[in-house]
């Protein structure tokens, strides 16, 4: 482990993600049935599955924290700071007080807000990724997510390097009013600074995206990947339904759906997301195919000094 | 015939007695009359006078919505010589609740955007009620990429409760068309002028209002879900709309305090819908003291202006 090349990352950022797993950690002996089959299985095999039900191959909703896991080498990175943004600026209450609802957010995730940021490898490539914990009050878009959104796309520009996207939400954060609508065009600007920089966008759209999150930067990716099953729409079926008065067709809104329409341009198995978003990124950035696997332990030890950019420093 | 809204009983109840005593009047004139008429007119003016001093909320989204506010091909009437409206997306069809096309504004070509509510059952239905389509907002983008070409400013105006929520619009991709109408106004290498006329209503309304200078007028809402939405949503009861209304901060006085908006444009006493001449002609003003303000900019800086005053919005709230 010593030996590993992104130890220096693994010093700093490992005591915070340890001590955050732990917290959220599951009762060994914890059973959880497939929302799809019924099926019951192990959480530790479905854990280890990276949340996929071994059986029935149902994508399980995934926190923010495993996603990058599941994609930096190493499950190390640099968390990536956002700017602080005015907390409850409409001083907001529904049928209960917005600061309660976030307080609880926060304790239920250890996150402060929905979007989580990391600078780190994806096979070997450094990459900024953004991940959206749908468990933050439905992944939904506030000022402080817009601003995850902008801080992870200028990162990407400042580092040069591609930004990738994970995205789950349900909407626009309605106790932040039109300030939440305001971040619609607000990420727009950052996707469009990044294209000028030239830099590859994906976006990996998971079950479920709507509202003003799809119709903003969700949907400007230059490339769109979609987890199998995975809701993908503007309006949410039920506002559909209540509109048209009429039962929506199988299928309906499903990254399945919106790849035959033309909206997607892969579903595939998260197994897979990895090795594809890495392939997709040294295509469009003409970067070379990576060494066979045989060399790995070579490169590992030596290849280190030729890294095509400079180690990365932890942002502020 | 003047439809009322329920918060202006008083007033409704005093324009009926004037209209009865009209009747009543011979032409060669009691004068009695005349004074009672006269004594009972400055009575409603007062009291509309007073209720429109004290909306709130709820009841400007009420006026915001009213069945015989100026819609946007009245602004365009009013406004725009030599309009030619233009029609499809070139990629599926043509949606007529969202008008386009080229005119001239106080002289100078402009081009022109905005969704039509239709004023008649026939054209309400034909305008899908404001509501648009993909169709809609890719005409919105086809039309900017044409402006911006010829270098002609661009003006929006936004009125509709959203952007359809069905399933051919779904199947179309209202989201991806959505955003890339948002995306297409950000892009835009020349001035461009938004004016919320009556309902700012979500994505649907951000797709062509995401403009250099934002204006909206007095009693016109702009929020990122309806009243009734939020209210079924976060309070699981659409009775609280009222609710919702007040606690979402959607009136214009808020949105300038926000710094959503720039400028506010005052309607007439009574609202819009009492005096369009009045209201399209203080629009006009508006419209032309914003562009006027965006004159001295260059086509990339016009463009960076626009990145940087989003950008900005909300990073200097308290």
């Amino acid at each position: 482990m010593d030996n590993h090349p992104m130890n220096w990352i693994s010093n700093v950022v490992r005591p915070k993600i340890r001590g955050f797993l732990n917290r959220r950690e599951v009762p060994e002996n914890l059973w959880i049935k497939c929302p799809e089959t019924g099926q019951l299985v192990f959480y530790k095999d479905v854990e280890a599955n990276q949340f996929v039900i071994p059986g029935s191959n149902y994508h399980m909703r995934m926190s923010a924290t495993a996603r990058l896991k599941s994609m930096f080498d190493g499950e190390t990175w640099f968390d990536v700071g956002v700017p602080a943004v005015p907390v409850d600026p409409l001083k907001f209450r529904d049928a209960r007080r917005y600061t309660d609802r976030l307080k609880d957010a926060r304790t239920k995730t250890g996150l402060t807000d929905a979007v989580k940021l990391g600078y780190g490898k994806l096979e070997g490539l450094p990459v900024v990724i953004g991940a959206q914990e749908f468990d933050f009050m439905g992944g939904s878009l506030g000022m402080a997510a817009g601003e995850a959104i902008i801080a992870g796309i200028e990162t990407a520009i400042d580092k040069q390097t591609p930004f990738v996207l994970f995205v789950s939400s349900g909407g626009a954060r309605m106790q932040e009013g039109i300030l939440s609508l305001m971040q619609m065009p607000r990420t727009t600007v950052a996707v469009q600074r990044l294209r000028e920089a030239k830099k590859p966008y994906i976006v990996v759209l998971t079950n479920p995206t709507t509202g003003g999150v799809t119709a903003s930067y969700a949907m400007l990716g230059d490339v769109h990947l979609a987890e199998p099953g995975a809701l993908i729409g503007f309006a949410g079926p039920r506002v559909i339904e209540q509109t048209i008065r009429e039962r929506l067709p199988d299928g309906f809104q499903k990254a399945e759906y919106l790849k035959a329409h033309g909206m997607v341009d892969m579903v595939m198995h998260r197994h897979e997301l990895k090795p594809t978003i890495a392939r997709l990124c040294r295509l469009l950035t003409k970067q070379p195919a990576p060494e066979p696997p045989a060399n790995l332990p070579a490169v590992a030890s030596s290849d280190e000094p030729d890294e095509p950019v400079p180690p990365p420093e932890p942002v502020a | 015939m003047r439809s009322y809204l329920d918060f202006e009983k008083p007033v409704a109840e005093l324009e009926a007695k004037i209209e009865e005593l009209r009747a009543l009047e011979k032409p060669d004139g009691a004068v009695e009359i005349g004074e009672e008429i006269g004594r009972l007119e400055a009575k409603a003016d007062e009291a509309l006078k007073g209720l429109y001093a004290a909306l709130t909320p709820w009841n400007k989204t009420q006026v915001a919505r009213h069945p015989q506010r100026p819609h946007c091909l009245d602004y365009v009437g009013g406004l725009i010589a030599d309009f030619t409206p233009l029609a499809g997306d070139r990629k599926f069809g043509e949606d007529e609740a969202i008008v386009g096309g080229f005119g001239r504004f106080r002289g100078e070509s402009v081009c022109v955007i905005g969704q039509e509510k239709g004023s008649s059952t026939e054209s309400r239905i034909k305008r899908n009620f404001g509501m648009a389509m993909p169709e809609g907002y890719r005409k919105a983008v086809r039309l900017m990429e044409l402006a911006d070409r010829f270098e002609v400013p661009v003006l929006c105006l936004v009125d509709t409760a959203g952007a359809y929520p069905g399933i051919g619009a779904e199947e179309r991709g209202q989201a991806e068309a959505i955003a890339r109408s948002t995306a297409a106004c950000l892009d835009l290498r020349v001035p461009n002028v938004s004016v919320v006329i009556g309902e700012g209503g979500s994505g649907g309304a951000i797709a062509i209002a995401t403009a250099n200078k934002v204006l909206m007028l007095e009693h016109a809402i702009y929020s990122v879900i309806s009243p009734e939405g939020a209210a079924s949503i976060l309070w699981r009861d659409s009775g609280k709309a009222q609710e919702a209304a007040t606690n979402m901060k959607i009136t214009a006085d808020d949105l300038l305090k926000l710094g959503v908006i720039d400028d506010i444009v005052r309607e007439p006493v009574g609202g819009a819908h009492r005096d369009w001449a009045a209201v399209i002609n203080a629009t006009g003003d508006a419209i032309a003291k914003a562009f006027d303000e965006l004159r001295e900019l260059g086509p990339e800086a016009v463009r960076q202006h626009r990145r940087d005053k989003f950008l900005a919005i909300g990073r200097t709230l308290a």
